[in-house]
């Protein structure tokens, strides 16, 4: 049963070959999209085409096959711009998002941050966005101050505009949506409070680029984070979106080939924006693909996608209800959440309800999410989690239900 | 629910719902604490040694059925043992986590029920945390005797 008009789940596996029946094998119900993804055929293909038919190294090459290639992977970045509305010389590839905020915390923080400069991160922040302020801040004798969260797992303005006004705050660094809470965080808020006080903001779009319709400029914020295997496409590429005034201070994260317009034995001269901050050649296959994948995105619609999405979080809100014991973390109100699901039942360990679910073939992730400091903020080792995406419908839930009361039936008795 | 009771055997279940050696030690010889990065679980335990002998075991902690029971059954095999023949009975079950040999049951005891969990490549770490956390302390206690001799 569709839960929102806009999206039929059912009618949508058939893009992913993940889905396909195999045998008398029980459907596959995954629920752990927060941690990746799966892909369309249309991601797949795309990259498999690079492979096949325009396999050349990007941006050097003068013959056609190498034109083509660089077309395509500039396409790539073209299409990854427009699914943010970003600017596409303000559009950096990367690894992934960890290297996107360690992109920023290298090339910007090593050069601005001074002792005792304050960057704010939050208490639901990814390790991605904590150690690389860390390492950064042992360099430099700034300070990583974490700002807290209530008790419904939401971020305490109050708290981050007094420390904005008393500290000496150069960088926030906060989460779009948790991973681990599924808390959306009010970027602009946050921003226009950090920009009256000189700070810059880094979103971290993880868990908020594949879900919502996310604009850079809405958001407010300087720089924007994300990465390409949570939001249909492949591994090993992500996206550091900044604003391109900032960008062109600054000085190069990496190295090497393709970042230079011109190299000297007594200095080099940088290559413009983008590039500046793409050395060596770079994931091609990878560009093609988050390109295809933010093309789908788009032909689906984002505002689509969160509709269905936060239909699917009601329900499974609901649902979970049903579970004796169970206790969801974050914002009990759909509205103010993203689509991972946060719990725990008394007695039964994460690792355990997730090992015995997966009998069924449910998919959930159990662990502390990378989100250490949070763990100890609600007091436990690890929580299991469920997230959802636009392939998930309200039979995922039920059958993670069924399967939730099966585990305590097997390990309660 | 076919296929987990390898996993989930009713010996392991019964160390988990009822552990043996559970808490803390007055006066131990030997404390460490051992956590599992991947899950965050953690793990305290603490040994009273006469001589060379392993007289008592206890551990606390936080963590999954496999590692709660593994614990416990690991103190009901240690017990008794000089501190060479736990290192040797650790490396031998550190063996049979990694498929290397059989298990041997006189040796393990009830610990021979976890053999089934070396099929679990991610639960593996969760049947070892408690076996390793004891290594530690052995090994530990033995570099410090050696200095200060």
């Amino acid at each position: 049963m569709p839960l929102a008009a806009d999206i039929d789940a059912r009618a949508l596996r058939a893009d992913f070959p993940i889905f396909a029946p195999v045998g008398d094998r029980e459907p596959l119900v995954y629920l752990d999209s927060a941690a990746t993804s799966q892909k369309p055929t249309a991601v797949l293909d795309a990259m498999d085409r690079y492979y096949v038919e325009t396999n050349a190294n990007v941006h050097c090459g003068v013959y056609a096959l190498a034109e083509e290639a660089t077309a395509r992977f500039e396409a790539g970045r073209d299409a990854v711009a427009r699914l943010v509305e970003a600017p596409r010389e303000g559009t950096i590839f990367t690894k992934n998002a960890t290297e996107a905020i360690n992109l920023v915390a290298w090339a910007w923080g090593v050069r601005n941050l001074r002792p005792r400069d304050v960057v704010l991160v939050t208490e639901m922040e990814h390790h991605s966005g904590i150690v690389p302020w860390q390492i950064v801040a042992e360099i430099t004798g700034a300070r990583v101050v974490f700002a807290p969260i209530t008790g419904d797992g939401e971020l305490d303005l109050d708290w981050i505009a007094r420390t904005l006004r008393e500290a000496p705050v150069r960088m926030v660094n906060v989460v779009h949506v948790s991973n681990a809470l599924g808390t959306i965080n009010p970027i602009a808020e946050i921003a226009r409070m950090a920009h009256e006080h000189g700070a810059l903001v880094l979103a971290d779009g993880s868990q908020s680029v594949p879900h919502m319709p996310v604009r850079f400029a809405d958001l407010e914020a300087d720089f924007l984070a994300f990465t390409g295997h949570k939001m249909l496409g492949p591994t090993g590429i992500g996206v550091l979106v900044g604003r391109p005034d900032i960008l062109a201070d600054m000085e190069p994260f990496l190295g090497g080939g393709e970042m230079i317009s011109d190299v000297r034995t007594d200095g080099c001269d940088w290559a413009d924006l983008p590039w500046k901050f793409e050395a060596g050649t770079p994931p091609i296959a990878e560009a093609i693909g988050i390109g295809a994948a933010a093309d789908y995105l788009r032909h689906i619609g984002l505002e689509a996608v969160r509709a269905h999405e936060r239909a699917l979080v009601a329900y499974a809100l609901d649902a979970l209800e049903d579970v004796d014991g169970l206790r969801v973390y974050g914002p009990p109100d759909p509205d103010r959440r993203g689509a991972p699901i946060s719990f725990s039942m008394p007695d039964l360990h994460p690792h355990d309800i997730a090992q015995l679910v997966d009998r069924q073939r449910v998919c959930i992730r159990a662990g502390h999410h990378c989100a250490k400091p949070l763990m100890r903020t609600l007091g436990v080792n690890a929580t299991a989690r469920a997230s959802g995406y636009i392939y998930n419908d309200s039979a995922d839930v039920d059958a993670l239900v069924r399967a939730l009361h099966a585990a305590r039936a097997y390990l309660g008795g | 629910m076919a296929g987990l009771d390898d996993l989930y055997q009713e010996l392991i279940l019964d160390h988990y719902r009822r552990p043996r050696h559970r808490g803390t030690l007055a006066h131990p010889a030997i404390i460490v604490d051992q956590h599992n990065p991947l899950c965050g679980d953690e793990l305290h335990v603490t040994v009273c040694l006469d001589g060379d002998r392993i007289t008592e075991i206890a551990h606390t902690g936080e963590g999954c059925s496999i590692s709660q029971a593994s614990a416990s059954m690991m103190s009901d095999a240690i017990v008794g043992h000089t501190t060479g023949e736990a290192l040797e009975l650790i490396e031998h079950f550190r063996q049979v986590m990694h498929r290397e040999v059989q298990a041997d049951e006189d040796q393990l005891g009830d610990a021979v029920a976890l053999e089934g969990v070396n099929k679990y490549p991610v639960r593996i770490k969760c049947a070892l945390l408690s076996w390793m956390a004891l290594k530690d302390g052995l090994l530990t206690r033995m570099v410090d005797q050696q200095e200060s001799r």
